[in-house]
């Protein structure tokens, strides 16, 4: 890690190609825009021209403005985004706004109180905003190298918030929103980037000690793994603590305990290079949620719906629906998962097209498993293009870590981008039945203010950081000896 | 709307899809190849009209490489032996300083560098390599180079200070 030289970007701008990519990106969305329309009423939808104008717009703008304060900025990482937002706005216009086209008065307003994609216009716009803060304001990131124990602090606050009475609430079973002026946030995904903060910072300073090994395991000559020293397990001690103690049995939070701990793991990897971090970690974590699985009745609800979903009982068809012994008798059912693989199944290679599924069928499809419902409308074909997308975002964040020189950028480009795979896949895992629901958002893509604006945060940290690792390095005046300047 | 259109629209759309995910992997491509090699004349004419247009307005954003007249132009520097060992630099019309300085452009952690040590740049489309005064010398093959005393270097001829080896790259 000491030394970049080989990884470096080259210094190149690439600001035309990036425009391009987002027009092509705003042009997707109004495409699945007008596709919706012409397959749902048989009309161009009426309000195409707002939406093309203010999110074309935005984007636009996002543009210009990494032209002038970021320019050397990976050409990439804003189309990604654009174009993982546009299709979730896109699908929100498709599950909600399209919907509503013979509905009025009452009828109209009740279907407005579930969501709609206008709201998630207004949340990327906020978005925007506070992302050309963070690019204008945060010209080196390492600057937030010197508060960690804050981060940590406000971390910690932000993941405790809901948990004050009048202040928080709970939604679908998990007690993880603040509801403020009206609107419910979800502090944990703003508490997550703290955290990588912190750990960057944090590991940084300790990476060498946390690196020492006292005892090396063998079997024959083959060399297992390194144990560290006893003393140095009390960072994850605390952090396996908190993860399980916390966020799992007080907050019943099983999504943001297995982000933050898993984050936790890759950083505290990337810090010291070392495996057996991760096997204790993730024994530690798994012996815990064995442990606690008698005594947790929401996280056994999980595990239960996600290894026996098929089961009628679990499933909850109608002959167990008054049964109160059945396993559905506490209004627990995986019906959501159930319907969601329904839903991928039905989509197969090409998708229905938008506009051409039945959604509506799966409960709450507008939160985490939106997935679902681009499977089905997208098929495997718009499915594996979400994936890339993600993918290449986490790519390129990893790309910046390779290529910047200092160490806490490295660890927290490394981290925020490690957020974004991870993230994506709890959430996409989830909905395909590989891991237990646990009940997270897909960045940009998912509807919600919190996640979309804490996946733009995320974001601007990635350009800022991009900018400054490939920007070319200051020039000597004379040609050489002289004291260089440095630009700051 | 007839059901062959819808369907037509559908692939139409899918195909806009990947046409997305072909555009930003050809983004990538520059990461690994650098900017390809029309953009960068093209680039380098600009520069050099601006030069003459303002000159000595502001330092120019990135060194123009050497020349690829020839074939057999050394393209990198590459550490071939040492802590660093894997390191590539690419050689561009700057000189480059090998020692333990922190400004060298090439860092060597090593107790037996000097901390500006040598260094290696091109004159009269040669390169050559140049003991700065170190302590424990500088040398080129088995032979020790005197102190200030430029040699010419080429292809694959192993340059050793202290525990570091470099050479020279096509």
């Amino acid at each position: 890690m000491t030394n970049a030289l080989s990884t470096q970007l080259p210094p190149v701008k690439r600001r035309n190609a990036e425009l391009v990519m987002v027009l092509v990106a705003v042009g997707i969305t109004l495409f699945a825009m007008i596709e919706t329309g012409l397959t749902r009423n048989g009309e161009l939808p009426g309000d195409l021209f707002l939406y093309g104008g203010l999110f074309g717009g935005l984007a636009i703008l996002a543009h210009v403005f990494i032209r002038f304060f970021a320019p050397y900025a990976d050409p990439l990482l804003l189309p990604l985004a654009v174009l993982l937002n546009g299709l979730g706005m896109a699908m929100l216009y498709r599950l909600f706004e399209s919907t509503w086209h013979n509905l009025s008065g009452a009828k109209l307003e009740e279907a407005m109180e579930s969501g709609s994609a206008s709201g998630q216009l207004q949340w990327t716009a906020l978005s925007l905003v506070v992302f050309a803060v963070i690019v204008y304001f945060l010209k080196e990131p390492r600057v937030l190298q010197r508060y960690p124990y804050i981060m940590a602090l406000g971390a910690v606050v932000l993941l405790m918030l809901p948990l004050i009475p009048g202040l928080g609430a709970t939604i679908n079973g998990a007690r993880q929103w603040v509801v403020v002026a009206g609107n419910s946030l979800q502090p944990s995904e703003f508490a997550k980037i703290a955290l990588v903060i912190f750990l960057s910072g944090y590991m940084v300073t300790k990476r060498d000690v946390l690196s020492l090994a006292s005892k090396r395991i063998k079997v024959g000559n083959f060399k297992i793994m390194d144990l560290p020293r006893m003393r140095d397990l009390a960072p994850m001690a605390v952090m396996w603590g908190f993860c399980i103690v916390v966020l799992v049995i007080l907050m019943n939070d099983l999504g943001s305990s297995l982000m933050l701990f898993g984050t936790f793991l890759a950083m505290i990897y990337v810090a010291t290079e070392r495996g057996s971090w991760i096997v204790i970690g993730l024994v530690a974590f798994f012996g815990a949620c064995t442990l606690l699985y008698p005594f947790v009745s929401h996280f056994r609800v999980r595990m239960v719906t996600w290894l026996d979903a098929f089961n009628p009982q679990v499933y909850c068809t109608d002959e167990f629906l008054n049964n109160p012994d059945a396993f559905c008798g506490g209004g627990s059912t995986s019906q959501q998962l159930v319907k969601g693989l329904f839903a991928l199944a039905e989509g197969g290679i090409t998708g229905t097209g938008m506009g051409g599924g039945k959604p509506a069928n799966v409960p709450e499809i507008q939160n985490d498993f939106i997935f679902a419902a681009f499977g089905e409308e997208l098929g495997l074909t718009g499915i594996m293009v979400m994936l890339l997308a993600l993918a290449l975002l986490a790519q390129r964040g990893m790309r910046i870590a390779l290529a910047s020189k200092e160490l806490f950028v490295k660890m927290f480009a490394s981290g925020i981008s490690f957020l974004i795979a991870f993230q994506s896949f709890v959430v996409i895992g989830g909905v395909t039945r590989v891991i237990p629901m646990t009940g997270a958002t897909i960045p940009f893509v998912a509807k919600g203010g919190s996640a979309l604006l804490s996946s733009y945060i995320m974001l601007a940290l990635l350009v800022r950081m991009s900018h400054n690792a490939r920007k070319p390095a200051p020039q000597a005046i004379q040609d050489e000896g002289a004291t260089q300047v440095f630009s700051r | 709307m007839s059901d062959l259109t819808l369907m037509l629209i559908k692939l139409a759309f899918l195909a806009v899809l990947w046409l997305f995910v072909i555009m930003a992997v050809g983004v990538i491509r520059t990461d690994l190849f650098g900017p390809s090699a029309k953009k960068k004349s093209k680039r380098s004419a600009k520069q050099a009209r601006q030069s003459r247009d303002d000159a000595p307005r502001r330092a120019k954003p990135a060194p123009t490489r050497a020349p690829k007249g020839r074939r057999n132009e050394p393209q990198s520097l590459v550490v071939t032996k040492g802590p660093l060992a894997g390191t590539t630099l690419s050689l561009g019309s700057a000189p480059i300083l090998i020692g333990r300085a922190k400004d060298a452009t090439l860092v060597i952690n090593d107790d037996y560098a000097s901390g500006r040590h040598a260094r290696i740049y091109s004159s009269n489309d040669q390169w050559v390599v140049e003991d700065l005064g170190s302590t424990n010398g500088t040398y080129l093959g088995q032979q020790r180079l005197a102190k200030e005393d430029p040699q010419p270097i080429t292809i694959g001829q192993p340059i050793r200070i202290g525990k570091t080896f470099l050479e020279l790259r096509k």
